[in-house]
């Protein structure tokens, strides 16, 4: 879904909040969020991907102005609602207070037929694709062209896992792209490197 | 007559929603409490920098080691003890050298080989970080307080899949000589995330 959440190449975003040995965590209750929603993820209850998704569904404006860790509070709440292990009331009961979701899923997707075997050195082109549920595929990259660099080993397609339909585990191929062809005459040179699924990608012969 | 709307919808603080569901989890049997206390140990006391910092101070000393971590990150950091959890199923090592600035981000959240370069910082998960990077690396760098040369070809890694990254940097001339534990305790978190060199 092309959400909040892709962030990559947003412009209006002032100076990065930096400080040497800058901190973790803030407050007591984050490493407790961050501690439930790994166990959450240990006892099976959901995966990364759902996790993230979670995330990713969350009404823009709370996540925007959401805290890193109030995020992850909500798509944990989230997920232990949409698994059954409590209701939504038992959670505002306990809180003494409305406890925010995030938006309901919309399906998934298995990977896309007819996929390719890239190797290092290959010219390749993100496919303009767009689907409603979760992807991995930052919206900079869409349609963009670059060459593979190399190749990881298969993790599991994060359009299905996150939304428990079937899939290939897939690998992901390391793209080089070139910060002046994501945004041309609007960006820093750089090279940009990018893990892309292999369903996310076609041959080309052409640059962007 | 009060307005009931408004009292209805007012939003638990994050502390009440987060002790919501901790008691909730421990009704169920799922030992919240038990769970908390042994993150507290591994996110503390495990997963730290100082792996990282390690596993740079060896690759500084060792070209076979180096060659192995450039090779199969996952493996070589294992010959150290450093373990990964079972998703992370790669690490890519990238080499900075005098003319080459690696650096790493997550633009979609905030992924990173945690186990290896400790949990990332504040500023890593934050919307400006993960916005300008990609875009305005040079800039951000230098408001950053890394004011790289012209001829410094920069390459950022965006951690879009499970394949995780760390930064070799540059090891300082003026230590030549210096021991492997003096050398990891120069090695920064920032500095193997690419936003610092040392």
């Amino acid at each position: 879904m092309d959400g909040m959440h892709d962030l990559g190449g947003k412009q209006g975003f002032g100076r990065v909040r930096y400080a040497l040995n800058a901190r973790v965590f803030h407050e007591p209750w984050e490493k407790r969020v961050n501690a439930l929603y790994s166990l959450a993820v240990k006892l099976g209850i959901f995966n990364m991907d759902e996790y993230r998704h979670a995330i990713e569904r969350m009404e823009p404006r709370h996540y925007l102005s959401a805290s890193y860790y109030e995020r992850s509070l909500t798509s944990l709440a989230t997920l232990c609602v949409e698994k059954g292990i409590v209701t939504h009331a038992e959670l505002e009961r306990r809180a003494q207070g409305s406890f925010p979701l995030s938006a309901p899923s919309a399906p998934g997707r298995s990977n896309v037929a007819g996929r390719e075997q890239f190797k290092p050195g290959d010219l390749v082109r993100v496919r303009s694709d767009y689907v409603p549920g979760h992807m991995r595929m930052p919206g900079y990259i869409r349609g963009k062209s670059g060459i593979v660099v190399s190749e990881s080993p298969a993790y599991p397609f994060p359009d299905a896992h996150a939304h428990g339909v079937k899939a290939a585990d897939e690998q992901t191929y390391d793209v080089r792209f070139r910060s002046e062809d994501l945004w041309p005459n609007s960006a820093d040179p750089a090279l940009v490197h990018v893990a892309v699924f292999q369903s996310y990608l076609e041959r080309t012969s052409e640059a962007t | 007559m009060p307005d009931q709307t408004q009292a209805r919808s007012a939003t638990a603080s994050v502390q009440q929603r987060t002790d919501a569901i901790e008691a909730a989890f421990e009704v169920r049997g799922l030992k919240a409490a038990e769970f908390i206390a042994e993150a507290e140990h591994l996110t503390e006391e495990k997963w730290i920098p100082e792996n990282g910092a390690r596993v740079v101070a060896k690759a500084w000393t060792d070209p076979a080691f180096r060659q192995r971590l450039l090779a199969n990150g996952r493996e070589a950091v294992a010959e150290l003890g450093l373990a990964m959890p079972a998703h992370h199923r790669h690490l890519v090592v990238l080499e900075n050298t005098p003319t080459v600035q690696n650096v790493i981000c997550c633009t979609l959240c905030s992924c990173t080989a945690f186990t290896i370069i400790g949990l990332p910082p504040d500023w890593y998960k934050d919307l400006e970080y993960r916005a300008r990077i990609v875009r305005q690396s040079r800039t951000v760098l230098k408001e950053m307080g890394l004011d790289l040369p012209a001829e410094v070809e920069i390459r950022v890694w965006d951690t879009t899949a499970d394949t995780r990254y760390m930064v070799l940097p540059v090891r300082p001339p003026r230590t030549a000589g210096w021991s492997e534990q003096q050398l990891a305790a120069i090695v920064t978190k920032d500095s193997m995330i690419g936003v610092a060199r040392l």
